[in-house]
């Protein structure tokens, strides 16, 4: 029961200092001189006492904690590995000068795995037996992770994964995989499906991408949205290698009243841009899932006709009213300006609404290596027990996303979802809704299982 | 959307298909009837061709049109000299030996693959297109009321896909002309038919396989120049022109450029139709089962002269 207990108050301090220091300068300057002092705080919380917590810093070596990042350099997925990856360099950043993990630094070890699940099994399997890493992490793409986490769990290396799709929570996986800086599609869509029914209309037609992650789309939404009296006329299954969309639209039936487009890979423009061509003035109501724009500036031509439509984003691209002292902070450390571009090129658009699951994953793998007072690999089950036990993570510097609950059976973490509108080119928050809403039966128990 | 109107535009999908494919391959197609050289490299060719479009166009301010304009005259260029420096370095030097020629063509193709992933990045650009306006498309019926002509919910296209698709038919016209009615087509022609007899005749030929490298390289960047306003640039995106220029190439006759355009529209417009009736996945499951057919039944291809 402690276990939990422990994330509020390791957060306490980060909180603090981040709402003393509003100005960048003072502090990042704030942050090096506190990061000793802010270890020991944290030490304090994490141990029964403060005695124990400085134990066990004290027998650890400088020696780093070695985190192995499964990246998407090259592929399909590169728009998101490359802000995955500066995701998390900011979020190591951060939590070395505050102290590391229980006094260690951590290093990454990142390697490519070419968005392909063969080469994501071997990527693994190298953080494993070559690189001595302590766990793997930062996995997106749906195909790679169902390659990847049945090395993972023969290794028995904790395998945290950033991914969205519903493989974790649906019980394909095992002990070793966890989804807990990242929401998946079946809790996302339950929580579209109402919102879609009463705004938009009981007739819609889904445009997804043929493999795992849209196949949950596919089947998940379709149940949610039957479920609350719409309907899907038809849906439309395109290779994510493909790069010409014009020939499925036809399939769009007549009658269709909303069109939900999810759409990733390379050629995510030309769908869209496509998509406009296809409809000209006379387009049916849409909802998309930013993924279909991920990393794309919204102001490329063609896209003009999206005015008006919904978006679900895991995360607010642009800067909305009322930003939270957070999302500032998280957007500054990790050089993403208002509109969700990097600062130092405003045409290198973000993959905003999903890499702030690296930043959450991190936090929470830091939280669960000083709940069990991790010291080495031969701890790794009681780091995937330690956090197994975690539930609530308050809305923080730790978690700038929002609150989030996880459940340590299903290995999943549940959220808030934002729905936007694009208003002028940019996307204006229209709806959040609460976690409640994202929430599912448990298909699995993970704990059960054996290690 | 109702039969007609669904066929027409997967007709037109076809087409633009089509004329982008016939563009690739016969570039592969003149290489491999003059020079013999199965270019395994020659989808990397349409790569870089489209890259450069890319690159081109963002160095130039102004109307997209401008930009445009420079690329489809320099990116040609451009990858064409680099095909005759590979030409040069590598295939002259193993003396275009069919195997080895194959193996080293596939080499060139991860070179070229990965020069571009280091240099360009992992990223799909997109190039403004000079030109890009919607075309609501008309179609007729006979209702109550006797013949009418409807608009139909999304039974359109854009002017930018009509011209590619006539700048297509053009550049091929032009190729036509130059292979059949110019003295460097004749020249080409006759190291084609016999290289040894016209070396012999004072042909320069290792002049003549450098310019048809290089001419074959550019007709593929040309196709990808065409092509990158609709799909975008990428550095992956030369795997399926090479395959399709293989199957079209091979069902067309291996060495003629007839056969290779009509086995383009034939390919094309297929894959244009099946995809949007049934899958693009049965499309290219067809296209390779006629590949066998033919090579069972007409191994020379549907237009290939039977060589000794």
């Amino acid at each position: 029961m402690s276990n939990h207990k422990k994330i509020p108050n390791l957060n306490a301090p980060d909180i603090s200092h981040s709402n003393d220091n509003t100005v960048e300068i003072s502090r990042r300057t704030a942050l090096k001189t506190i990061g000793a002092s802010a270890g020991a705080l944290a030490g304090m919380g994490a141990g029964a006492g403060a005695l124990s917590g400085l134990i066990g810093s004290a027998h650890a070596s400088d020696e780093p904690i070695r985190i192995g990042f499964q990246v998407h350099r090259t592929g399909i997925g590169a728009a998101y590995g490359r802000w995955y990856d500066r995701t998390t360099e900011a979020v190591v950043k951060k939590i070395n000068s505050e102290g590391g993990i229980n006094g260690r630094p951590i290093e990454i070890i990142a390697e490519d795995d070419g968005t392909d699940p063969k080469r994501g099994a071997e990527v693994v399997e190298k953080f494993a037996t070559k690189h001595n890493c302590d766990v793997a992490f930062g996995t997106l793409f749906s195909h790679v992770v169902f390659g990847s986490a049945p090395r993972a769990g023969e290794l028995a290396i904790p395998y945290f994964v950033v991914s969205e799709g519903h493989h974790v929570a649906s019980g394909k996986l095992n002990r070793y995989t966890l989804q807990p800086g990242i929401t998946d599609v079946k809790s996302q869509v339950e929580a579209m499906a109402p919102f879609i029914n009463e705004n938009l209309g009981k007739k819609v037609t889904m445009i997804f991408p043929d493999f795992a992650f849209g196949h949950d789309h596919r089947d998940y939404f379709t149940q949610a949205f039957e479920a609350v009296g719409g309907q899907v006329l038809e849906k439309i299954a395109i290779p994510p290698t493909e790069t010409s969309f014009s020939k499925y639209f036809p399939k769009i039936p007549r009658e269709t009243e909303v069109i939900y487009h999810v759409m990733v890979g390379p050629a995510v423009l030309t769908f869209v841009k496509e998509l406009g061509e296809f409809f000209g003035p006379s387009r049916p109501e849409i909802f998309g899932f930013i993924d279909s724009l991920e990393a794309v500036d919204l102001a490329s031509p063609g896209l003009e006709f999206l005015d008006g439509t919904y978006f679900w984003e895991g995360n607010p691209r642009y800067a909305q009213e009322g930003q939270s002292e957070f999302d500032k902070a998280y957007r500054e450390a990790v050089g993403v300006d208002e509109n969700g571009a990097s600062i130092s090129d405003a045409k290198d658009v973000s993959t905003y609404a999903h890499m702030f699951g690296c930043w959450e994953t991190l936090h929470v793998v830091k939280a669960g290596m000083e709940a069990s007072d991790y010291s080495g690999p031969a701890d790794r089950q009681k780091l995937i027990e330690a956090v197994e036990a975690m539930t609530e993570m308050p809305h923080s510097l730790e978690h700038p996303q929002g609150a989030k609950l996880f459940n340590g059976k299903t290995h999943q973490v549940f959220g808030h979802q934002y729905i936007s509108k694009m208003t002028d080119g940019k996307l204006v928050l229209a709806h959040t809704t609460s976690i409640e809403d994202t929430l599912y039966e448990d298909e699995v128990d993970y704990t059960s299982m054996s290690f | 959307m109702e039969f007609g109107p669904h066929l027409f535009i997967a007709s037109l999908e076809g087409a633009i298909t089509a004329a982008v494919l016939a563009l690739t391959a016969v570039g592969l197609s003149i290489v491999f009837g003059i020079m013999r050289v199965v270019n395994v490299a020659h989808g990397e060719f349409f790569m870089l061709g489209a890259v450069l479009a890319w690159w081109i166009t963002s160095l130039i301010a102004g109307h997209p049109a401008l930009g445009f304009g420079v690329a489809l005259v320099a990116a040609p260029i451009v990858v064409g000299a680099i095909a005759v420096l590979c030409n040069r370095l590598v295939l002259n030097k193993i003396n275009y030996e069919p195997e080895r020629t194959i193996v080293a063509t596939i080499g060139l193709l991860y070179v070229i693959q990965q020069t571009t992933l280091m240099t360009f990045g992992p990223e799909a650009r997109p190039v403004e297109a000079p030109f890009n306006k919607r075309i609501a498309l008309p179609w007729f019926e006979f209702g109550e009321s006797g013949f009418a002509l409807t608009w139909p919910w999304g039974l359109s296209t854009t002017t930018y896909k009509l011209a590619v698709i006539v700048a297509a038919i053009l550049i091929l016209l032009i190729l036509w002309l130059v292979l059949t009615r110019t003295k460097i087509g004749l020249i080409m022609r006759a190291t084609q038919l016999d290289s040894e007899m016209a070396q012999a005749h004072g042909i320069a030929v290792n002049k003549v396989y450098a310019m048809v490298f290089g001419l074959g390289a550019a007709l593929a960047a040309l196709g990808a120049v065409l092509v990158v306003p609709i799909q975008q640039a990428h550095y992956l995106m030369g795997g399926d022109p090479l395959l399709l220029s293989f199957i079209v190439v091979i069902i067309g006759g291996l060495g003629s450029v007839l056969g290779t355009v009509v086995a383009a529209v034939l390919i094309g417009m297929s894959d244009g139709i099946i995809s949007v009736f049934f899958t693009p996945t049965l499309a290219k499951i067809l296209a390779t089962l006629l590949v066998a057919f033919v090579l069972i039944f007409k191994p020379d291809g549907l237009f290939g002269r039977r060589r000794e």
